[in-house]
């Protein structure tokens, strides 16, 4: 996979498929991005679990707090990380002593750790690095167009006004795929210079 | 789902527009609200907090404005936009976000006059220091940048005269100086020049020209092109430090590659209030659909204007880099390979009073203060868009006391001809 650019379709697929989360970093401070995307999510309909080992005891927007990746104790489709690109590697390897392993490891925005993404796709697990899962899902929907935000999707079909927890259709027309060219080639300048 | 890419026209008519959720209407509804309910408390400590995407008052959002913003980040290649009052109110909203009272920021020479007088005077005022150079001598730019420079501004095609700007080469100068370039591009459209493709940064436009195109409404709009990163060395606070507007968030780590177009939402719109009308981006909207179909016809007819007046006796000279001989024609065969765009300068043999007796006898052409409008326009830059300068800075951003400048339209190419040439021969 090429980590510069995703094709929609492979953002559309993940978000598609998976139904539980595992958010790695989240926060119950609700200025952080953690904290807005977990509850985007979870009032989007993923099945969220939150982990943080120094908040276990507590829960998140109803959910308790799971110290660490081998603690949740079932079966989990995807894992989003929300830490710095020096930490993702120790949070892969652990991912990888999952059974099962989980579908999918995204990393959010701001965070590429390329050996790390490396090590989990040789074991199938499919990656996604420097996004956010909020963001796409509101990109691939449109619900994220109300912020002025270019969607990079055409629909001439009408869609339903959004409620509380529905799930939105991601199916629309793309333009392109991935982001668009020139904040990809930023953000690839940006990984070759660092 | 192919991840084909649509054409220009294609998103002209359709990006961020779909049928209404409610209604099914086809066209975008004017969503002429001031507020927006709320699902309950929590959604709206969500939205307020900007943790969920949706609307709140139409100073902050609006669906139908949402529409124009979606469509000209799409058509610009940005990630996000921001419409608001004006092209000005655009420029207000940008450098509050860079700039801190005492900074700098390097402006090419060759603008719009009214840019020129805002930046001169009422950003100064902010304590947002401008610093001019010269758009054909690229080092110049490179001589202007001192450690409080925090942008660069130019215009593709520049204002009054069509000159061509060297995008790419200015582009250079920002990347290396570390601070981001703005383009206006009004003159051009994304029809014919797309600034993000050359290194733009941030894009802006005055709606009220080509992209509304009709004459009818004003509109300025914020385009973040997703290139810049504003986290380095706190550099620029707005978008890296925790806002305390916001309880703490920061914006680039929260909205990544459009945090500063949110950043123009929820600090500068909704803090100084330049809000666009819903009426005002459905007009513009609707002008936008055929944006392709009238710019050509724009370029075509300025092209057949600007030859016809380079070969007329009376004529002194004429600045319309489409045309071959034009000292700006090799930038504009490589930036705007469609059309030089429809707004240029010509002077009289017979000087300024041969220019006001050429106005007052054109009889299709309007006299009056605006450019990029169906209707052929025709203005004398000397006394009224330039008056404000004083006479060397006329002569330095081409309105001198001889110039006449056209916004050339969409009518019949022969009816313009003919009325400039009973107009010179009166």
């Amino acid at each position: 996979m090429n980590h510069d650019a995703y094709p929609d379709n492979y953002i559309r697929g993940i978000l598609n498929s998976v139904k539980s989360i595992a958010m790695v970093g989240a926060s119950p401070q609700n200025v952080r991005p953690s904290y807005f995307a977990f509850k985007y999510l979870a009032q989007r309909g993923y099945d969220m679990i939150p982990i943080n080992p120094g908040h276990v005891g507590k829960d998140l927007l109803g959910k308790p707090f799971v110290a660490s990746l081998s603690d949740i104790g079932r079966p989990i489709d995807m894992i989003d990380i929300f830490r710095n690109s020096s930490h993702i590697m120790p949070v892969v390897e652990e991912a990888l002593t999952l059974d099962p392993l989980p579908k999918v490891i995204w990393m959010q925005l701001g965070a590429r750790d390329d050996a790390a993404a490396a090590k989990a796709e040789s074991v199938g697990i499919k990656v996604v690095m420097n996004r956010c899962p909020k963001i796409e899902y509101g990109r691939l929907s449109s619900e994220i167009s109300w912020m002025g935000v270019n969607s990079r999707t055409l629909s001439s079909k009408r869609a339903p006004a959004p409620t509380q927890g529905m799930r939105l259709s991601l199916n629309r027309m793309s333009v392109g795929g991935g982001d668009t060219a020139a904040s990809d080639r930023a953000a690839k300048n940006k990984t070759e210079q660092s | 789902m192919s991840d084909r890419l649509p054409g220009f026209s294609t998103l002209a008519v359709h990006a961020g527009a779909q049928p209404d959720p409610t209604t099914g209407a086809r066209a975008t509804p004017i969503y002429q609200t001031t507020s927006f309910v709320f699902n309950d408390a929590d959604h709206a400590a969500s939205l307020f907090g900007l943790q969920a995407f949706g609307n709140i008052y139409t100073r902050i959002g609006n669906p139908t404005n949402a529409v124009l913003e979606e469509r000209v980040a799409a058509l610009e290649g940005g990630t996000a936009a921001l419409a608001v009052a004006s092209g000005h109110a655009a420029q207000v909203v940008i450098l509050q976000q860079l700039l801190q009272p005492g900074d700098e920021f390097i402006a090419a020479r060759k603008l719009y006059g009214g840019s020129i007088n805002q930046f001169t005077h009422a950003f100064k005022s902010f304590g947002w220091n401008v610093v001019w150079a010269d758009p054909d001598d690229i080092s110049s730019f490179e001589r202007a940048v001192t450690p409080r420079t925090k942008a660069i501004f130019i215009e593709s095609i520049a204002n009054p005269a069509g000159s061509i700007t060297d995008i790419e080469a200015i582009s250079t100068v920002a990347r290396k100086a570390g601070v981001p370039l703005i383009v206006d591009n009004t003159l051009a459209s994304p029809y014919l020049i797309r600034p993000i493709d050359h290194g733009a940064d941030i894009v802006v436009h005055s709606l009220t020209k080509f992209l509304g195109g009709h004459g009818n409404s004003l509109g300025g709009i914020i385009v973040d092109a997703g290139t810049f990163d504003w986290s380095t060395g706190g550099k620029y606070p707005m978008l890296s430090e925790p806002r305390p507007e916001y309880h703490g968030i920061r914006l680039q780590e929260t909205f990544g590659n459009f945090a500063f177009a949110i950043a123009c939402r929820v600090l500068g719109l909704r803090d100084l209030g330049p809000a666009l009308s819903p009426f005002n981006a459905f007009m513009i909207l609707t002008g936008i659909e055929t944006l392709p179909l009238r710019m050509q016809k724009h370029c075509d007819n300025a092209k057949a204007v600007a030859e016809f007046l380079a070969g007329h006796p009376a004529v002194a000279s004429v600045s319309y880099a489409g045309l071959a001989s034009d000292k700006y024609n090799q930038l504009a065969r490589k930036y705007a390979p469609k059309g030089a765009g429809a707004v240029f300068t010509f002077s009289l043999k017979g000087g300024y009073d041969a220019g006001v007796n050429l106005v007052s006898k054109l009889q299709l052409f309007s006299h009056l203060a605006n450019v990029g409008d169906t209707r052929s326009l025709v203005i004398h830059p000397a006394s009224t868009t330039h008056s404000q300068l004083d006479d060397a800075a006329k002569v330095k951003s081409g309105a001198g006391p001889d110039v006449v400048r056209l916004s050339i339209g969409i009518e019949d190419k022969e009816d313009l001809i003919a009325d400039l040439e009973q107009a010179l021969s009166a």
